[in-house]
Parts: structure tokens; C-alpha cells; sequence
């Protein structure tokens, strides 16, 4: 249930943003700048992939180290496929590759957890992250995790950390698939609307009052 | 007589009307339905929700997950092109550069202008909030009443389509009998909210919102609304027709190609158009109304952005529904020996009393919301319920601190997911893996948001003047803005944050989000509500107001205002309706001027 777009936007920058989520929304309406992206009047009612607008960016070594840190996050299980299974690299790749100030701010930030990912993975391991184990993939997460419990070394690989599960987050439950794993069921013309479901009214405890 | 040009204008028209939106599509629809002969002035382009609509489209098949961009500030999916907080080449400026200080503009450049974009909330202005001043003793009166409009308020329902229940509450009007189509069924987070809000003696009832919740009446209501005119009573009737009954999916906000919301583009233009007497020029950038010999206005002087010429045409009468802020710039720069300070503007009061609505939110999340079975709310697209302002008792006792009051608009989280991490970092801490994706699934749908509109009563330094140095990329001078929020709606978002925040708690939740400690660090900055009206405030005086009752300006008779700019007062409730259903009594007073032979 929701508000419609513009109070939806209203929310996600005055309340979502405050929830900690990810605050794309309102850094991506703060700035003034205009960049060359899709334009103010692109057309709306086409179908979009990532690179349509702007050239990605991930090298064939990058593209296997996103992979493999996605599916970890967003592996394959009784809920749904693995995130790179739906595409959630491609997302990445056009989010840190668009022309748009905020983008830009968190390609430098990506790309370079991105190469820290890949020291680590060979100082402790002499092999690629993608390569590693799951065991020797977790030993590394594990570390960086939670930025509130990381060690002073690893703080900004934590960041990095965090900011990459937001953004693969972000990209997994706009899919179908990610639609499934939440129990979004929506998104389809119905011919009528009734309302929550006798089992939802008993499990909380109240009556449909709209007759 | 559809999309022209600005070489294939007629000679001379009975009525220009500059802006397409609620009140520009609300003039042209009454009057050209009534035989007179319109043109219209559109700064944006032509615009066709039918076919240019983002209706299923979901987040991961559009750019950037529809996150908002500089181009598209609403994202993607939004209605809303070539438009914006800033747009290219249409600068404004700022008298402070401290943003509490500051007004931030939405424009849209399209046809229908703000109505595609808007969350169709219709609530009718009540009785008080035309006599507020007499009330309390602040702003200014309505120089009608809650009587006067009552007839149109009606009418913009029976045409527009408007849901919603009649609950007889104080100062919230019902409709009269049959007008209002049925109130859509109340989703979990809304049953929830009412039955833990009544504990506290807070109402929550159906939200009144312009959305087709079954087909109008194309038989009956026709005839209705234009009693002896069977030509008129067909064109609408066919109308009515070709739109569709909300089909219980997609965001409103996306605009809708089926018709079932209110949009002039797809509710007010089709019908005008259809009669042959309107004709609308796209990228038509109004620069000022020109004035005859006689004193009267006789034009509008626009620039043509296809040809980046200037063109002017000619009419009896002049509507200006171009959005309060655009229809003070333009009564500003019509400058002339008459009215050196702009046309209309004897009395100096162009461009005063602005105001947006109170905003501030507050989120919770509520453990008896986590893991429900899954089901669909998408509904109509927007909220189904809210809460209407109540404590009109305690407020008049002086028991509140601030004089006005404010509604409720909240919403669930069961909606449309993507373009957003739905676990926030708090609850997720460490967790990935399968881990992170149950813990997802627990919280989605188990977080409400909600949010004031509150009523902002007019002051002396929220206003617009013209810039005296900066010019848009026509030469038009541009508008510079002023703004102050007064202790009435710092204290308002106080008490509304404070509410908020009991209601979350009496559901057994807890408060997650609040910009500040307090209501007064979270009011939403100046013009973020989208609810800019006065400007040019209507009035029994004229040395007082710029316009009469009939949004007629005082000094310039052929000149009448029709957006928000005439509004004396910014009620809680949205101010769309009102707009339209004070256009619809301006244009049958213009008609009537006209069959006198007065226009």
C-alpha cells in the first residue's frame, strides 16, 4: 500500500531517508546541476536496460568480483534466485556508470571497494575473491560486514560494504523475482479490489469498515 | 480546432487562456462547452497520457531503477516531463540565501500542467475555511462562502469522478447523495492505523480522491451538469464514456493512460477540444497581457520556443490559470503607462500573501504488520483513508497553541518494491546472504509513514516580486522569492509529529523516522507541498484584494484569475478541487458577462 509517486517520493526523502535506507532519493533531488542523461522528456512508455542511456563500466575481472559479492549477499535459496541471476550486476554497472552527480559520487567509492576486495582476496587467500570459497569469501565479509563492529582497517571496506548491499538490494527486489521473495503481488489490473484477506484481518485483529 | 501553432491562430478568440491545468482545463471546458470560442497557452509541449503513460513498467526496466534524477525529479515512471524543482532555462531566484527562507518551485512544462502529476486527493474546503480570518482573527476571509461554491464543488465531482464516504464530521463536507463514487476498501495498514488511532480519539475515514472507482454515469450525469444543452450533455457523455474505472494497479502519480484518474489532459481538454472551439499552442510562453485603449485587456504577447519568436493573439477576455507563482510573473510583467507596476496591480498586492501547505513526517514500524500472508493493496493507486482535522473544539478553546488545523495522509509499505533497499541498515546490521533476504521479507509491508498538510495562513514575507536583474532565456524577467514560516505552522508540524508519533507507539510500534526532534526541524521547506496558492488574493475591497468574488480583477474587468492565485487562505484540504470548482463559477459568470454583450 502506498501513496501515490509524489508522496511516495515525498516519503522516501522525509521518512524512508531517515530509516537508514539508502538516501539516493533525496541526494538525487538535491542537485542542481544538470547533467547530459536521458533527458527531461524521455520516452515513457518503452521498456529500459542498463546501457540504453550511457556506457557501463565494468571490466570482464570487475564484472566477476561483483558477482560473486551479489550472490553472497543475494544467493540462490528457498526464496528466490541469486542476484546475478536477475541481472542486479547490470544495475550496478549502470548506477555507478550514469552521468548524474549522486551516480558519480558512488562510482570512486565502488570501484575502489571493488579493488580493495580484490587485494584482500589475494593477500589472504593468493587467489581472486570470485575464485574464493564460500567459507574464505564469508571469512572476508564477515570482517566488514557491519560498519558499527569493524575494525579501524576495515571501516571503509565496511562502507563499502554497506553501500553496495543497498544498491544490489535495491536492484534485486525491482525484479519479478525480487517482487516473489518480498510477497509483493501486485502490479496486475484487477477486476475488482476487496481488500485484505479474511486471514489478514484475524491475524491483526480488525474488521473491513469500508462496506 | 485542436494543436496549432502559433501562425494558425484565428484572428481574434472570445477567451485566451494561459495554462492547461486544473483551472486553465477547468475554464476551457465550461466555456467552450457554453459556444465561446478559446485559445489556450501552453508552455510545454503537447502531452498524451494515453499513449505516453509508464503504467506496469517496473523499477529494474527503467534507468536507474526509477531512482530520481535532476532530469526526472519525481523518477523515472513520473508523469511528469520536462518539469521540475529546476528546470533548464526558466531560472527563479531567492531574496536569502537561508533555506528556511527559500520557496522551491515545482513546474511542470506539459499540457495539464500539475494535474498529471498530483495525488487526485479532492477534499472540499469546509464552511470555516472561508471565514477563517472571522474565525480567529488571522489572514483573511473568503469574500464567498462555503454556499457559494457548494454548487461547484458538486459539478467538478460529477464530472471528474471523485470516491469517497460522507461522514457528516465538522467543517469536512459530505456531498450531496449519489454524487460521490464508491469509497475503495481500506487496506491492512489503514484498518490497522483506525482501529489504534479511535483509542486516542483520532478519526481515520475514507479519503476523498479523484479516482474512477466504477464507470461515471455517462446517462444521467450529462444532463446534470449542462441542463437545456443537449449538445454540450453528448460531447460529455462521450467522454465519460471513453474513460475506464481504476483497474486496482499502478501508481497514480505515473499518470493513467486508461483515463480512470482526474488529469485535464484526459478529463477536462478531451471534451473542449471536441466541441471545435478550442484551439491550444503548445511551447507557448506567456509574457504578458496586453492592454487596449479602452483600459481593457486585449491580448496575451507569448514566445513561440518552436520558432523562438514572439506572437501575440487577441481576445475579449483574458483567464490567467498558469500556477499562482506564473500568474503573478506574468501580472508583473505587463507592464504599461496605466499600470507601470503591472497590470492589476494598483493596489501593490501582486505577488503577496504566497502560500504552500504545513508537510512534515513521521515513520514507523509496526511488529503486527511483519509477515503477513501476501496480498495485494496496490488499489487505486494511493491512499484509500486519512485523517481529517478534528480538534476544532480544543483549538477554538486556545488549547493548542496554532489556529488552524491539519490532515493526515499515511500510507503502508506494501506497495510496488524496488529502487530501494527495503531492509534498512538498522534492522539488517550484518546480514547477508539468506539471512538478509528473510529479514526483508519479515519487515516488507510492516512500516507506515505519516504525513501533515496543514494550513499556512497567510504572512507578509512570504511573497514574489520580479528579479530586478535576472531573465529567463526569452529576456522575461523572472520571479525572485521570499518566504518566512510563522510560529503557527512551526507549532502545527510540533503537535504533528508529536500525534504522529502516539499513533505508531498505540499500535505497538516504533517511531523510526523524524527528521528532527521536533515537528518545527522537519516542516517541509517552503513550496515542497506543491500546494502554492495566493498571489493575487481575491477580496470585497479593492484596494485590498486584486480580485473580486468572481476572480475577476479589479481594475483590468475582461482579466480574471483562475489558479490558486486568487485563494485569500490555504486550507488543509488540497487545493485542486477548489481551483477547478472556483474556475467553474468564474467561467458561468464570464458567460453570463458575455450574453450580456459585456466581455
Amino acid at each position: 500500500m502506498h501513496l501515490s509517486r509524489r508522496e511516495v517520493i515525498k516519503w522516501i526523502v522525509a521518512t524512508t531517508a531517515a530509516m537508514n535506507l539508502p538516501d539516493f532519493a533525496a541526494t538525487a533531488i538535491a542537485v542542481a546541476p544538470l547533467a547530459k542523461g536521458y533527458g527531461t522528456d524521455p520516452d515513457l512508455s518503452k521498456f529500459y536496460s542498463p546501457g540504453d542511456f550511457w556506457p557501463l563500466t565494468f571490466t570482464p575481472a570487475q564484472r566477476q568480483t561483483v558477482i560473486a559479492l551479489a550472490d553472497l549477499i543475494l544467493p540462490a535459496d528457498h526464496l528466490g534466485p541469486a542476484a546475478s541471476e536477475v541481472r542486479v550486476p547490470d544495475y550496478l554497472d549502470e548506477w555507478l556508470s550514469a552521468p548524474y552527480p549522486p551516480q558519480k559520487k558512488d562510482r570512486e567509492s565502488l570501484l575502489s571497494g571493488l579493488q580493495w576486495l580484490e587485494d584482500e582476496a589475494r593477500k589472504r587467500f593468493a587467489a581472486d575473491f570470485a575464485a574464493l570459497s564460500d567459507e574464505q569469501k564469508r571469512a572476508i565479509a564477515d570482517n566488514i560486514c557491519w560498519p558499527a563492529d569493524a575494525k579501524p582497517e576495515f571501516k571503509k571496506a565496511a562502507a563499502f560494504f554497506q553501500k553496495f548491499r543497498g544498491l544490489a538490494a535495491s536492484a534485486y527486489y525491482s525484479t519479478q523475482a525480487g517482487w516473489k521473495a518480498l510477497g509483493y503481488v501486485g502490479n496486475v489490473p484487477l477486476a475488482s479490489f476487496d481488500g485484505p484477506p479474511t486471514e489478514v484481518l484475524e491475524k491483526l485483529g480488525v474488521e473491513q469498515t469500508v462496506k | 480546432m485542436p494543436l496549432i501553432t502559433s501562425s494558425k491562430t484565428q484572428p481574434e478568440y472570445d477567451v485566451i487562456i494561459v495554462g492547461s491545468g486544473a483551472g486553465g482545463g477547468q475554464m476551457a471546458y465550461t466555456l467552450t462547452l457554453a459556444g465561446l470560442k478559446c485559445v489556450m497557452l501552453e508552455a510545454g509541449r503537447a502531452y498524451d497520457p494515453a499513449t505516453e503513460t509508464a503504467m506496469f513498467q517496473r523499477p529494474d526496466q527503467v534507468p536507474l531503477l526509477n531512482t530520481p534524477t535532476t532530469d526526472k525529479q519525481m523518477g523515472f515512471t513520473d508523469a511528469t516531463i520536462d518539469g521540475g524543482w529546476q528546470i533548464p532555462d526558466e531560472p527563479y531566484t531567492q531574496a536569502s540565501d537561508k533555506p528556511e527562507e527559500q520557496f522551491n518551485w515545482w513546474r511542470p512544462r506539459m499540457l495539464g500542467g500539475r494535474t498529471n502529476h498530483w495525488g487526485r486527493m479532492s477534499l472540499r474546503n469546509g464552511p470555516y475555511d472561508f471565514k477563517a480570518h472571522s474565525r480567529d482573527g488571522l489572514g483573511f476571509d473568503w469574500p464567498i462562502s462555503y454556499d457559494d461554491l457548494e454548487p461547484y464543488y458538486t459539478k467538478v465531482e460529477m464530472l471528474i469522478g471523485v470516491f469517497g464516504t460522507n461522514e457528516g464530521m465538522e467543517n469536512t463536507p459530505d456531498s450531496p447523495p449519489g454524487v460521490l463514487l464508491p469509497a475503495p476498501k481500506a487496506r491492512a495498514s489503514e484498518l490497522y492505523t483506525q482501529k489504534h488511532a479511535k483509542k486516542l480519539g483520532i478519526p481515520v475515514i475514507s479519503i476523498h480522491r479523484a479516482v474512477l472507482t466504477r464507470p461515471l454515469d455517462a446517462e444521467t450525469i450529462p444532463a446534470k451538469l449542462h441542463p437545456g444543452n443537449a449538445w454540450a450533455q453528448r460531447i460529455v457523455a462521450e467522454s465519460m464514456r471513453a474513460r475506464t474505472a481504476c483497474f486496482w494497479a499502478t501508481d497514480c502519480h505515473r499518470g493513467c493512460s486508461i483515463r480512470a484518474n482526474y488529469q485535464s489532459t484526459t478529463v477536462h481538454l478531451p471534451p473542449a477540444l471536441a466541441t471545435g472551439n478550442l484551439d491550444i499552442i503548445p511551447n507557448a510562453h506567456a509574457r504578458e497581457v496586453t492592454l487596449g485603449k479602452d483600459g481593457r485587456a486585449d491580448g496575451v504577447t507569448f514566445m513561440d520556443k518552436a520558432t523562438g519568436k514572439e506572437a501575440h493573439v487577441k481576445a475579449r477576455a483574458v483567464v490567467l490559470a498558469a500556477s499562482s507563482g506564473e500568474t503573478v510573473r506574468i501580472l508583473l510583467n505587463s507592464q504599461s503607462s496605466q499600470f507601470p507596476q503591472g497590470i492589476a496591480n494598483g493596489s501593490g498586492l501582486v505577488g503577496k500573501y504566497i502560500m504552500d501547505s504545513v508537510g512534515t513526517s513521521v515513520g514507523g514500524q509496526i511488529p503486527a504488520l511483519e509477515n503477513l500472508p501476501p496480498h495485494n493493496e496496490d488499489g487505486t493507486g494511493g491512499p484509500h483513508m486519512y485523517i481529517p482535522w478534528w480538534l476544532y473544539r480544543e483549538q477554538l478553546a486556545g488549547k493548542l497553541g496554532f489556529a488552524r488545523g491539519y490532515h493526515t495522509e499515511f500510507n503502508g509499505s506494501r506497495g510496488m518494491p524496488g529502487g530501494r533497499n527495503p531492509l534498512s541498515d538498522d534492522l539488517a546490521r550484518g546480514a547477508y546472504g539468506t539471512k538478509f533476504k528473510e529479514e526483508a521479507r519479515r519487515y516488507y509491508g510492516s512500516f507506515v509513514g505519516y504525513t501533515c498538510r496543514g494550513e499556512m495562513i497567510a504572512n507578509e514575507d512570504s511573497f514574489a516580486e520580479l528579479d530586478p536583474e535576472v531573465k529567463d532565456k526569452w529576456g522575461i524577467p523572472v520571479l525572485r522569492w521570499h518566504w518566512k514560516w510563522s510560529e503557527q505552522e512551526l507549532r502545527m508540524a510540533d503537535q504533528a509529529a508529536q500525534n504522529f508519533s502516539a499513533i505508531i507507539e498505540e499500535m505497538g510500534g516504533k517511531v523510526r523516522a523524524r527528521k528532527g526532534a521536533l515537528g518545527r526541524d522537519a516542516i517541509e521547506a517552503g513550496g515542497k507541498v506543491i500546494h502554492e496558492v495566493g498571489g493575487a488574493l481575491m477580496g470585497d475591497d479593492a484596494g485590498k484584494s486584486v480580485c473580486n468574488r468572481w476572480n475577476q480583477t479589479w481594475e483590468v474587468k475582461n482579466l480574471l484569475l483562475c489558479d490558486g492565485a486568487p485563494f485569500p487562505s490555504n486550507s488543509d484540504k488540497n487545493p485542486t478541487l477548489t481551483i477547478m470548482a472556483l474556475a467553474w463559477r468564474a467561467a458561468d459568470y464570464l458567460i453570463e458577462q458575455a450574453r450580456k454583450g459585456d466581455l
